[in-house]
């Protein structure tokens, strides 16, 4: 029976979507350079400031933003990871991966944050944004790495907009479950006071939703920082350079300097977040 | 005390769930809430409810769980849309104000105390009694004064910097009632909001709300399942269920003449020594001898004696009650030549009066402890009647025949 005959392809969806990218990228192009835009710019400047600020002053500087938010332990081992890092002589690469991290995490609140809030307020809004989140998250980045080079050409702004796309959904997620878990009467009672919508959001809502969209922003700079490997193989930069370089020359001892230096930063960061996420 | 209308409500409805139309029919047959949800799916919130709050009383709603009071209070400021009806405050159709209109009425004319306290977690005691001044746009200088005040009036001002968890439930409710006090509102909507508190710091918290209530009238409309309650702070009280309102009057009217036998088991186990005052049942069927008269004491006993009884009250010109005689003493005067034969000498000793505000329960001993019934006066000293010790415990037996009755018809 043909219904049962696998033996050739029926439906040629490879094809079709081979066409759609090669033709949103014959057309379309120069609409997506334009995308790349404010990510391009807003990197240039972190990447250009953490390389030209001294290796001493950005140490001082992570070491006085953990002393205020979390505590002294945290301090120690920011100070130390960065020390390890320099007498690795991983400093340069680890510079352009912080630059990466906080340009995507930036982009990521200003669009989760919003998107989060309104899918809180909303179950019709978030029923449709489900889909789409899932999509994100259970795609394989390698997937859409291809039509990511395609239309935006490869290095570091390309990374970190495929960084954007992969760490995305947990601060949507957990800033839309924040604005949910607010007690309906608190809600009522700012209601019942003469709080206008605007209000009731502004001045309940979101202030009570903080520790949860803290908390998705801590699992963005997690996520992004588990991106830095595979932003390298479109020529990302960054501490994915030497995993990539040590996997395709098995140099093993290259790999492995790498990949501690993204864990320990990765703790560092999530340290950090989450003291100023419990202040 | 000239009864001016705050609140009015007029054939209000609520109705919750998927077929509002076909539940309207199904009421208008006579079917029950009960009855209407099993066939429609659909409740009946509040059915056809009709009635006044005045301005400066204290109006408490009551009713068991699911009797529609929530809804009812919840619909006085459209947290809750009416499904037909009208509300008027001061005159102003609530109903039909449009959304600016509806928020500057709640921050301008009423606010509400809730029974979960519903204060902001993420804001002090002193921005949480801010907090409608600060929805009204008012700046900070002076929303934390008026807050403060607020804050002074329930006795928490030294906690003014201290987030609400720490704060004791009872303590925490203070500040809910600041909250609603501080944008000084005409109507203060309370919604069960001492349940929730043990009955000790209950009664505190209830007797705090009447003193404020001496100080500045309000007009005050409690949500209560609490009959005790209800009867302690309530000028007025209406009683709802299963949505409608049953009866409507002042906690004496409602005790002595029940609408009905929900209202009437819904009284019982109430000791009606505590709510009803001497004034209410005091009878003026006594033999009385106003003081001119006195002249001639012998009329009097006369009088007395025609109409069998043992004591007479002795009034002026304008009632004012100057002493009780009895037959006996009447005659052991005229007995006697010391003195002249005046209606005052021969007064009774020991004896004493009650106003009429005193409770039952203030003048039994009195009663009790006295062969002549118990004369009742006025604020101003005014005769108004007297309780006999057989007045007194027909009304006993009254209100637990009522009470009886209730309990059979609930048990068929």
């Amino acid at each position: 029976m043909r219904i049962f005959n696998f033996d050739e392809q029926l439906i040629p969806l490879d094809e079709w979507v081979q066409t759609a990218v090669d033709w949103l990228v014959l057309h379309y192009r120069e609409y997506f350079q334009i995308i790349k835009v404010p990510v391009e710019l807003s990197l240039e400047g972190l990447e250009w400031l953490f390389s030209s600020l001294p290796p001493f002053v950005v140490i001082l500087i992570f070491g006085v933003i953990a002393w205020r938010y979390a505590g002294k332990r945290v301090t120690f081992f920011t100070v130390l990871t960065f020390l390890l890092i320099g007498y690795l002589g991983l400093w340069d690469y680890t510079m352009t991966t912080l630059a990466m991290v906080i340009c995507s995490v930036v982009f990521c609140a200003v669009v989760g944050v919003p998107l989060g809030i309104m899918a809180g307020r909303s179950d019709r809004f978030e029923m449709y944004l489900r889909p789409c989140l899932d999509v994100m998250q259970t795609t394989p980045p390698f997937v859409y790495l291809v039509p990511v080079v395609m239309l935006f050409s490869i290095g570091t702004v390309s990374g970190v907009l495929a960084t954007i796309v992969f760490a995305l959904p947990p601060i949507i997620r957990l800033t839309s479950l924040g604005i949910r878990q607010v007690h309906p009467e608190l809600i009522e009672a700012a209601i019942a006071f003469g709080a206008t919508p605007w209000q009731v959001l502004r001045k309940v809502q979101f202030p009570l939703a903080m520790p949860s969209v803290m908390a998705g922003l801590n699992q963005t700079i997690m996520m992004a920082l588990s991106m830095v490997v595979i932003a390298a193989l479109i020529g990302a930069g960054g501490l994915g350079n030497p995993v990539v370089q040590g996997l395709n020359t098995l140099e093993i001892g290259l790999a492995t300097i790498g990949g501690l230096s993204i864990v320990l930063l990765a703790m560092v960061l999530d340290r950090i977040t989450q003291g100023i996420g419990q202040k | 005390m000239p009864q001016e209308s705050k609140i009015s409500i007029r054939n209000l409805y609520k109705i919750f769930g998927p077929h509002p139309k076909r539940a309207r029919e199904l009421l208008a047959q006579g079917l029950d809430k009960e009855a209407i949800f099993e066939k429609t799916e659909t409740t009946i919130g509040v059915q056809d409810a009709s009635f006044e709050i005045y301005a400066g009383e204290i109006f408490v709603i009551m009713g068991l769980s699911g009797s529609g009071k929530s809804t009812m209070v919840r619909m006085l400021n459209r947290l809750i849309e009416p499904s037909s009806g009208q509300v008027f405050i001061d005159d102003e159709d609530i109903i039909s104000m449009n959304n600016d209109q509806l928020v500057k009425m709640r921050r301008k004319k009423m606010s509400m105390v809730f029974q979960s306290f519903a204060l902001m977690p993420h804001l002090t005691v002193l921005q949480n009694a801010a907090f409608g001044l600060e929805m009204d746009g008012i700046d900070k200088a002076t929303r934390e004064a008026r807050a403060m005040d607020a804050l002074e009036q329930v006795g928490l001002d030294a906690w003014a910097a201290s987030m609400p968890k720490e704060l004791s439930g009872g303590m925490q409710q203070r500040v809910g009632l600041a909250r609603g006090l501080a944008v000084d509102p005409d109507i203060l909507l309370m919604d069960e909001a001492f349940s929730a508190l043990d009955p000790l710091i209950r009664t505190e918290m209830q007797d705090e709300l009447l003193k404020l209530q001496a100080k500045a009238k309000r007009t005050i409309v409690f949500i209560s399942h609490d009959l005790d309650e209800a009867m302690r702070i309530g000028d007025r009280i209406a009683i709802m269920e299963g949505g409608r309102v049953v009866q409507v009057g002042t906690p004496e009217d409602i005790l002595q003449n029940p609408a009905d036998d929900y209202v009437r088991a819904f009284f019982r186990g109430v000791d009606p020594t505590n709510i009803l005052s001497a004034g209410d049942i005091a009878i003026d069927s006594q033999v009385t001898i106003v003081i001119t008269d006195g002249k001639n004491p012998r009329a009097g006993l006369q009088r007395l004696i025609k109409n069998d009884r043992d004591y007479a009250y002795v009034i002026d010109n304008n009632r004012i009650f100057k002493g009780i005689v009895s037959t006996d003493s009447l005659r052991e005067m005229f007995d006697r030549d010391d003195q002249p034969h005046l209606v005052p000498n021969a007064y009774l000793h020991g004896v004493k009066s009650a106003n009429t505000n005193d409770s039952l329960q203030d003048i039994l001993p009195e009663v009790a402890n006295n062969p002549w019934p118990l004369p009742i006066l006025s604020d101003k000293g005014e005769y108004l009647g007297a309780v006999s010790k057989n007045l007194f415990l027909r009304t006993l037996h009254r209100t637990e025949q009522a009470e009886d009755e209730a309990a059979t018809t609930e048990q068929l």
